[in-house]
């Protein structure tokens, strides 16, 4: 049976579509980029730039598995970046106020970490249990989370940050803290998705949500989970962000969450929800990053950047659409 | 998803007493929007002379004119069930063009509108094109060319402005007829003609069919295929226009004008109690979502609340609308 299907004659170009899953594209486009780019400038893999870049990726890379996580159980987060913007500040106002000793370091840490849950525990309950479409719920919390920060930091910059805020500038065995993060962070829950009861939970109700209230998943319950993750993911990433620079904007940055979503996208997550891999989204996240690198290497105007991020995200897509609606077909 | 689609293609029970029609009309979105746009404007014309005054409400129109003149095709495109992120990417991208078709490509102030105009439809042409053709989710299409085409307009302008129109061009977007400004015609006379063509005619009655069912418009033989590349085009021409007369109100273009603009669109738009997932929606609920929130931000303003903190409103009445809408019709089905 599998053979004949295996055996349908089809162009062999979309038999290689079909064979190669979006993390193989990606780390084939990956490997093609730095020797194109390495050929017309060396220093291109040298062991800076390459830390640059991975660090670089981070942060993004830590949101995009949230965003991956929530776009798996089939629906969408876009106010992240906002909330990173705001946890970012709190976090910073946290540390100042640490360093006038009024209280330990760590709250700064852990505060915004449970901010962030707590964001993701409303836009959950109002997806899961109030029936609200998540892009509806979280177009609202943008915009209420993007207000409040303007209303809360009247546009300043914090500053002066105590130097021992700053833990994603340390090394450890020559690596840069928040690479441990990203890829510490892929691992746990790239485990959890794929050998635990309640990851495979998150798939089934991505996949087919009536197939799984049948075999007795709580979908409300995986919907909520997966925000409150989704917001601790969030958390985490608003720290590597607060502190990877010596201060830390009042807003976040502009199209934040396109950026995001479009780490996860490219990594093969695809949007109608059952089928991805949170390795796919810190792939996807490094990629954009590494072509922001490649470009300044490359020396092609800066101006130019977003339209060949444009360009390449539509390319993995469509790539990734057709080998999908290909095998939908067979 | 499957059960939230249903309880929005409303099942409702058809009893045709006068009554219960009557209860139906005054439970819609629109009426929500309609009390709460009332209960907001007396508590702030209350509180400000100024809120209520003819200038202040003119003034209103004209800053509310891209938003809405994008909103009717946005409108179209979600009651289908799609969604069109890009728009103020290619409203930027437009502008641009206009500005630099004038400026160092030697077009007439004529032929750089029609090029404004021309890049608009043809940014929506290649959104619908991939969309139909290859069956790309219209989220992840527009998403992508979010990203494309506002590179394209960076790209094009290298961080430059363009500037020196001629003096008639201005009198688009800052003069005006019979007392009122010209959006407000431009904006009447499109909403009333895509009112029209969104309710009686073939083509838009289409659009509902498509958001309910894709499948079974299709086997209808429904023309599903060209009527969503048409939208998407509609979309970008659109944007183009509201380009040409955004830049002749503030005389110059920017590569990073409209930036966020599709939040603000498609707020307006489910706000006016569009479905997000297709099947239903009104003209007349959009415009009257965005009033609504023009109304609360200029009233917030005028009151001295800070500049950009207003959206916190808007995104609260976002939710708490959607919210109340959902359980007025649920209360309504079961009773």
């Amino acid at each position: 049976m599998l053979t004949s299907i295996v055996a349908t004659p089809i162009k062999m170009g979309g038999r290689i579509l079909d064979q190669l899953n979006q993390e193989w594209i990606l780390a084939f486009v990956l490997v093609a980029i730095s020797a194109v780019v390495t050929l017309m400038n060396p220093r291109f893999l040298s062991e800076q730039n390459v830390s640059d870049v991975l660090t670089n990726s981070s942060y993004l890379a830590v949101a995009a598995i949230g965003a991956a996580i929530v776009i798996l159980a089939g629906h969408i987060d876009i106010s992240v970046g906002s909330l990173i913007g705001l946890l970012a500040t709190l976090s910073g106002q946290l540390a100042l106020g640490a360093a006038e000793g009024n209280y330990p370091l760590w709250l700064a840490f852990i505060l915004p970490i449970f901010a962030g849950m707590l964001v993701g525990a409303v836009n959950g309950f109002l997806v899961a249990y109030l029936r609200i479409p998540s892009i509806v719920v979280t177009l609202g919390m943008l915009s209420i989370l993007k207000g409040g920060l303007i209303l809360w930091t009247s546009g300043e910059w914090i500053y002066n940050l105590p130097d021992s805020y700053q833990f994603a500038q340390e090394s450890i065995f020559g690596i840069r803290v928040p690479i441990y993060f990203m890829f510490g962070i892929m691992l746990i829950t790239g485990f959890w998705l794929r050998y635990t009861n309640s990851g495979r939970a998150v798939y089934a109700v991505g996949g087919n949500k009536q197939a799984a209230k049948l075999t007795g998943i709580s979908e409300r319950n995986v919907v909520m989970s997966v925000f409150v993750i989704n917001g601790a993911l969030v958390g985490i990433a608003s720290l590597i962000y607060a502190t990877q620079f010596n201060a830390i904007q009042s807003t976040a940055p502009a199209g934040l969450e396109l950026l995001i979503i479009s780490g996860a996208v490219i990594g093969g997550v695809s949007i109608l929800g059952g089928s991805g891999t949170v390795i796919g989204a810190v792939l996807g996240t490094i990629l954009l990053r590494t072509i922001d690198s490649a470009m300044i290497f490359a020396q092609v105007p800066q101006y130019w950047l977003m339209a060949v991020q444009g360009v390449l995200i539509l390319v993995t897509v469509s790539l990734d659409i057709m080998r999908r609606n290909r095998q939908l077909q067979l | 998803m499957t059960d939230t689609v249903n309880s929005n293609v409303t099942v409702e029970p058809y009893t045709n007493s006068l009554f219960s029609q009557l209860k139906r009309t005054l439970l819609r979105q629109e009426m929500l929007l309609v009390v709460f746009i009332i209960f907001f404007g007396l508590i702030l014309a209350n509180q400000n002379d100024r809120f209520l005054s003819s200038r202040n409400v003119e003034r209103e129109l004209v800053l509310l004119f891209e938003v809405a003149l994008i909103a009717i095709p946005m409108t179209f495109i979600i009651i289908t069930g799609g969604i069109d992120l890009s728009v103020g990417s290619i409203f930027g991208l437009s502008a641009v063009v206009l500005g630099f078709a004038w400026q160092d490509w030697g077009f007439s102030m004529w032929g750089a509108i029609a090029a404004a105009l021309l890049a608009g439809t043809a940014c929506g042409f290649f959104n619908g094109f991939f969309i139909v053709q290859f069956r790309i989710p219209p989220l992840i299409m527009t998403l992508a060319t979010l990203a494309l085409f506002r590179g394209i307009a960076l790209g094009i302008s290298q961080g430059r402005s363009a500037r020196g129109f001629p003096d008639w061009y201005f009198e688009i977007g800052r003069g005006d007829l019979m007392g009122l400004p010209n959006q407000v015609w431009i904006l009447g006379f499109m909403l009333f003609l895509f009112g029209i063509v969104l309710t009686f005619t073939p083509f838009g009655r289409s659009l509902y069919a498509i958001g309910n069912n894709e499948v079974a418009s299709r086997f209808a033989g429904l023309p599903v295929r060209k009527n969503k590349l048409l939208i998407y085009m509609f979309s970008g021409f659109m944007c183009g226009l509201a380009a040409v007369v955004f830049v002749s109100r503030v005389s110059t273009t920017r590569s990073d004008m409209g930036v966020g603009m599709e939040l603000d669109v498609i707020a307006a738009v489910v706000l006016g109690g569009t479905s997000i997932f297709g099947g239903s929606g009104t003209l007349s609920g959009t415009i009257l979502g965005l009033l609504l929130i023009r109304v609360l931000t200029s009233g917030l303003l005028l009151s001295g609340f800070k500049g950009d903190a207003t959206i916190i409103m808007i995104g609260t009445i976002l939710i708490a609308s959607i919210l109340i809408n959902d359980i007025i019709q649920r209360r309504l089905m079961k009773s």
